[in-house]
């Protein structure tokens, strides 16, 4: 039985003496979406930045493929990596931001292929063809030479989502890919990620899109306060399927 | 109306001053326009010129390259890098260039002799210092730590107008901070940095000027040299500030050029404004 793709052991992280999540436990088996939902400051950006540690979680351990995140591990005792080596455990994991972050000094396909390219140390000409491939697949392929000012907010999250995935993730990492946009264009950025999972991709995604979690998501994780407050089957995502009084009147609020 | 006609008067005034003090200078017999151009081209003249604009891009280079390391210091979360950075920078900002520069030039006399080898024991190599630390090494080397101090404060704050998520977008791709840093943010905070870094730039040349004081033969003292000797004094000023102008020029007009060159967005700003008109 191969491990599961990502597995969090209770997970906590503090800011000064406030906990922003605490003790949060998740595993992810191959081929499966979570989403996790929750109220404004219930922690969710902060646990989901701890599963690659761009926050450091002050307890707990993140394995990918059952390997620990930020150490290595011989027998039982964990030793910390060095700076060198979590760049390199890290490409494990993609992540598409609230804000895309696109690099803003180069083009759509630049974007996508810088990391290729100068981490992966892939021939030009292949990263450029795998990269135009990408953009193809999110529908971007005309956009390929212009620069993230010259893009909608959803054609630059679709570019995000492409540079992501041509470090070929195991699993990619969501944090509301579709709070910053306006409307319209939040579907066009659904539908890619759907078919990305449909396609047997990874992914924790961080979503206020109840519909889009039902149909894409296998699990449901519902977070207040920085714990988990119920987990459960996606599809109950209803304010008659959930069984925490909490859980449910926050989809009465967002539904 | 009557503002404008006001604005044309001073402004035929100002032309009309203008040419009376290029005419003044012109048509000075004190100035002797043929020495000044028979020293123009003059060999000595010459190296002196190049040896100014060595010291100008040597000291630039080392500026930007340890502004970026005193600038990454004090944007690290370590204090101690933090605590280095403030008394690097609070140090060299204190003292006045020309002190600094005779300090640098007497330090080479002071340790006349560098060694090599065990402390306290036998020496392996063993050179003299005015030789390896010459007055222009020293004088490179002062211009480029206190340009440092300054230049670190504008790169500074050009890294922090590139915005952080894109450091941790580079940082999920796999790159580590110091690849993050060369690829994604130095390019964007070159941008912004140009301006100010070229500003200093121009000011750095003329303050390198201060040289003649420990004798390196850059312009100033060349010319210098020159007029000791003949007592042409006014002509061979005259040398040097042409030299300097030309030098000054030919630098704002590489600024313009690489300005342009790195705005790539222009064509966004064009096309956005297109949109604004249509609309
Ligand atoms: N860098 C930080 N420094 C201090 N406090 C922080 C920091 N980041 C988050 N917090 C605090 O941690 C708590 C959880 O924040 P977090 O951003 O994880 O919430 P969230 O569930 O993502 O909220 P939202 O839905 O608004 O994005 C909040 O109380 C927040 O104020
Ligand atoms: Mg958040």
């Amino acid at each position: 039985m191969s491990a599961p793709v990502l597995e969090a052991w209770n997970i906590s992280k503090r800011f000064g003496s406030e906990y922003a999540v605490r003790g949060v436990s998740l595993t992810v088996e191959a081929g499966t979406a979570v989403c996790i939902l929750g109220p404004s400051g219930s922690g969710k950006t902060t646990f989901i930045r701890c599963l690659n540690h761009l926050e450091e979680p002050d307890e707990g351990y993140v394995f990918i493929e059952g390997e620990p995140l930020g150490f290595t591990r011989r027998g039982d005792v964990f030793q910390q990596v060095s700076r060198r080596e979590l760049p390199r455990q890290r490409r494990k994991l993609g992540m598409v931001f609230q804000q895309f972050n696109l690099f803003d000094h180069m083009t759509a396909l630049e974007n996508v292929t810088e990391a290729p390219c100068k981490v992966l140390r892939r021939p030009k000409a292949e990263a450029h063809a795998a990269g135009m491939a990408l953009l193809e697949r999110v529908g971007l392929a005309d956009r390929a030479h212009h620069y993230p000012r010259e893009l909608s907010g959803g054609q630059q999250q679709r570019v995000a989502i492409a540079r992501a995935l041509a470090m070929e993730p195991r699993l990619l990492l969501c944090d509301e890919p579709t709070s910053a946009l306006d409307p319209e264009m939040v579907h066009e950025v659904l539908q890619v990620l759907g078919s990305l999972v449909a396609e047997g991709m990874t992914m924790v995604t961080v979503t206020h899109e109840v519909g889009f979690a039902r149909e894409v998501a296998e699990r449901f994780v519902f977070m207040e306060g920085g714990v988990v407050v119920e987990e459960g089957d996606a599809r109950n995502l209803t304010t008659t399927g959930v069984t925490e009084e909490r859980t449910r009147s926050f989809l009465a609020k967002v539904l | 109306m009557r503002r404008n006609v006001g604005t044309k008067v001073l402004g035929v005034l100002a032309a009309a001053l203008l040419a009376f003090f290029i005419q003044g200078i012109a048509r000075n017999s004190a100035v002797q326009w043929r020495v000044v151009g028979s020293y123009l081209f003059s060999g000595p003249i010459l190296t002196g010129v190049l040896r100014t604009l060595l010291i100008t891009a040597v000291a630039i280079v080392i500026a930007i390259v340890l502004g970026v390391l005193l600038a990454n210091m004090r944007l690290s979360r370590n204090r101690v890098l933090q605590a280095v950075n403030g008394i690097y920078v609070w140090f060299f900002r204190s003292i006045p260039l020309l002190v600094l520069l005779i300090i640098a030039y007497n330090f080479s006399l002071l340790y006349a002799h560098l060694s090599l080898g065990v402390p306290f024991g036998p020496a392996f190599v063993s050179f003299t210092t005015t030789h390896v630390f010459t007055a222009l090494t020293a004088a490179i080397i002062t211009f480029g730590l206190q340009q440092a101090a300054y230049t670190s404060e504008v790169i500074r704050a050009a890294i922090m107008s590139v915005p952080p998520g894109q450091v941790e977008a580079a940082e999920t791709l796999g790159m580590t901070y110091w690849g993050a840093m060369r690829r994604i943010v130095l390019p964007q905070a070159a941008r912004v940095a140009l301006p100010p870094v070229a500003n200093e730039t121009i000011n750095l040349c003329k303050s390198t000027a201060l040289v003649a004081f420990i004798s390196v033969p850059d312009l100033l003292y060349s010319v210098q040299e020159v007029y000791s000797a003949n007592f042409k004094v006014l002509p061979l000023l005259v040398v040097a500030t042409i030299w300097y102008t030309v030098i000054v020029s030919v630098m704002s007009l590489a600024q313009w050029w690489l300005e342009r060159s790195m705005r790539i967005d222009r064509r966004v700003a064009t096309i956005a404004v297109t949109a604004e008109v249509l609309r």
